[in-house]
């Protein structure tokens, strides 16, 4: 067994970690959100971005990015039409209502698209791969995955540290009312969060939909998988998450190599770990600038 | 014409009434003090003139326009500004980033960066650090320069000597004068009541919510303060 291969393939899969962990990891940082639909929202961003490029028939090039629009625009008018009504203080009313909206959407998919395993196209990207010698080779989509993820957390942090909305997010983060006396109107500032956070869902969301196959009912266990990579890496922090996404990436391939069965469980037990010896995460928030 | 009117203004929580029908006005370069004993509704109102709490659209007026019960963002905009209770700077964010957001709404007017940190220089060597691992004094200090940024022409100012040493209350009442100067007039808050007579041009008492006396500070003898402070 080759464990650099394997460890490799790992680490770039953590990249796709990254970004699934990336939107949730915003919404809770800035809102205190719960969003039990997350792992849905991947998913209808993969249906969506199928529907136009198979059903609309446009290029995928086109069709993608459209659907990452589309969903920013949907993570606008969700927060504004429906979650800041039942935000405050107590978490359970938008944890309910976020519940509530997974279980809708996943029949809406069913009953829309029925119960059959799709796929994206990626133009090839799924089996070329780039041999680096010794027999080790690694494919472009997972490469390109890391890549994406990398810049999108990247410029998720310039967006945080250097303009006047990031330090609105930041502030409102911090204390909501305090930032209401500075000016900022801070339901409006919730639905650009979630706006920002369904743009990045809708980008892991078609990565993942050309790397494997999806159906229906796939949300559930990307939202566990967000869940754990935010946990590992710590709370709030954006680079913990790519950090939490590659251990538990890692973790799931060393699992894979030894018997295909416990993968899944290798990442659980990962995460299960971080939770007992360092609750706080790896990366736990900082605090000033 | 006052600057700021308020006219018959309740207040709840809940079920629970903590303003029964209080009436104020401070004037354009004014200094108004309010004083009162813990739970006498001082603080519940700057709440209401900062859009924190829902109040009756005309029981409020600044600058001629109704602004009860309207958001506190846009109230920010029209030009009230708050040093909240406790200074509540963010902690995530530092000194620095602290002013900056409070000129979040981009007004216009006499205050900078730079003018805030020729007001308070010991904020301009902080600037790096998180609003938070200051000083209280500092802390207090940058409260009020954030409230500043936002270029106000009414700054509402909670408590600012709450917990400080007399010696660092002394700083910052110092400063205020500066601030009246610049077109800002002062609503103040303050539980010492030899502090409030002292800078303020009126002072308003309150008693369990009611407004029992006020005057200006030259007129008030020390046991009509007394009744009103504690009833007679």
């Amino acid at each position: 067994m080759d464990w650099v291969s394997v460890i490799l393939e790992g680490a770039l899969l953590g990249g796709l970690y990254a970004l699934f962990a990336a939107g949730l990891s915003l919404a809770f940082g800035i809102m205190r959100l719960v969003n039990l639909a997350h792992g849905d929202f991947i998913v209808v961003s993969a249906y969506i971005a199928l529907f136009l490029a198979q059903t609309v028939g446009l290029h995928p090039l086109v069709a993608y990015p459209l659907a990452v629009a589309i969903m920013g625009l949907v993570g606008f008018l969700l927060q504004r039409g429906l979650l800041n009504r039942v935000m405050g203080d107590d978490i359970m009313p938008p944890l309910l209502v976020t519940f509530g909206i997974s279980i809708m959407l996943q029949n809406l998919l069913l009953q829309i698209f029925s119960a059959d395993t799709r796929g994206l196209v990626g133009g090839g990207l799924q089996t070329a791969s780039l041999a680096l010698g010794h027999g080790i080779a690694i494919g472009w989509l997972p490469l390109l995955t890391m890549g994406v993820a990398v810049a999108v957390i990247g410029a998720l942090q310039l967006l945080m540290v250097r303009t006047r909305l990031g330090l609105a997010f930041r502030a409102t983060s911090d204390d909501q009312t305090t930032a209401r006396l500075m000016g900022i109107d801070t339901r409006l500032i919730y639905a650009v969060a979630m706006a920002v956070a369904l743009v990045v869902v809708a980008i892991a969301g078609i990565l993942f939909a050309i790397r494997t196959t999806f159906d229906p009912a796939s949300g559930p266990s990307r939202l566990i998988f967000a869940f754990e990579a935010v946990i590992i890496g710590g709370m709030g922090s954006l680079w913990g998450t790519l950090v939490g996404g590659i251990i538990l990436g890692i973790t799931q391939a060393i699992g894979f190599a030894l018997s295909p069965g416990i993968g899944l469980l290798f990442g659980h037990l990962a995460f299960l770990a971080v939770l007992v010896f360092r609750p706080q995460g790896l990366f736990p928030r900082t605090r000033g600038a | 014409m006052s600057l700021l009117a308020v006219d018959r203004l309740d207040a709840f929580y809940g079920d629970f009434q903590a303003l029964f029908g209080v009436g104020l006005e401070v004037g354009e370069g004014e200094i108004v003090a309010v004083i009162g004993a813990n739970g006498a509704g001082k603080s519940t109102f700057l709440r209401s003139v900062a859009g924190l709490l829902a109040a009756r659209r005309d029981a409020i007026v600044f600058a001629g326009q109704p602004i009860g019960g309207a958001p506190a963002h846009t109230i920010v905009g029209m030009g009230v500004a708050m040093v909240p209770e406790g200074r509540k700077l963010f902690p995530s964010l530092s000194v620095e980033e602290n002013l900056r957001i409070g000129a979040y709404r981009g007004r216009p007017g006499p205050w900078t960066l730079d003018r805030v940190w020729r007001l308070f220089p010991r904020l301009a060597e902080r600037r790096r650090v998180s609003g938070t691992a200051m000083s209280g004094g500092e802390q207090q200090m940058a409260a009020i320069g954030r409230a500043l940024m936002s270029n106000p022409r009414l700054m509402l100012c909670d408590e600012i000597s709450l917990g400080l040493a007399p010696v660092v209350v002394r700083e910052l009442y110092a400063a205020l004068p500066g601030v009246v100067a610049e077109g800002c007039s002062l609503l103040v808050i303050e539980q010492d009541i030899g502090q409030a007579l002292r800078i303020a041009d009126r002072v308003y008492c309150f008693q369990e919510g009611r407004v029992t006396l006020a005057g200006r500070p030259a007129e008030l003898t020390r046991e009509r303060i007394a009744a009103a402070y504690f009833g007679a």
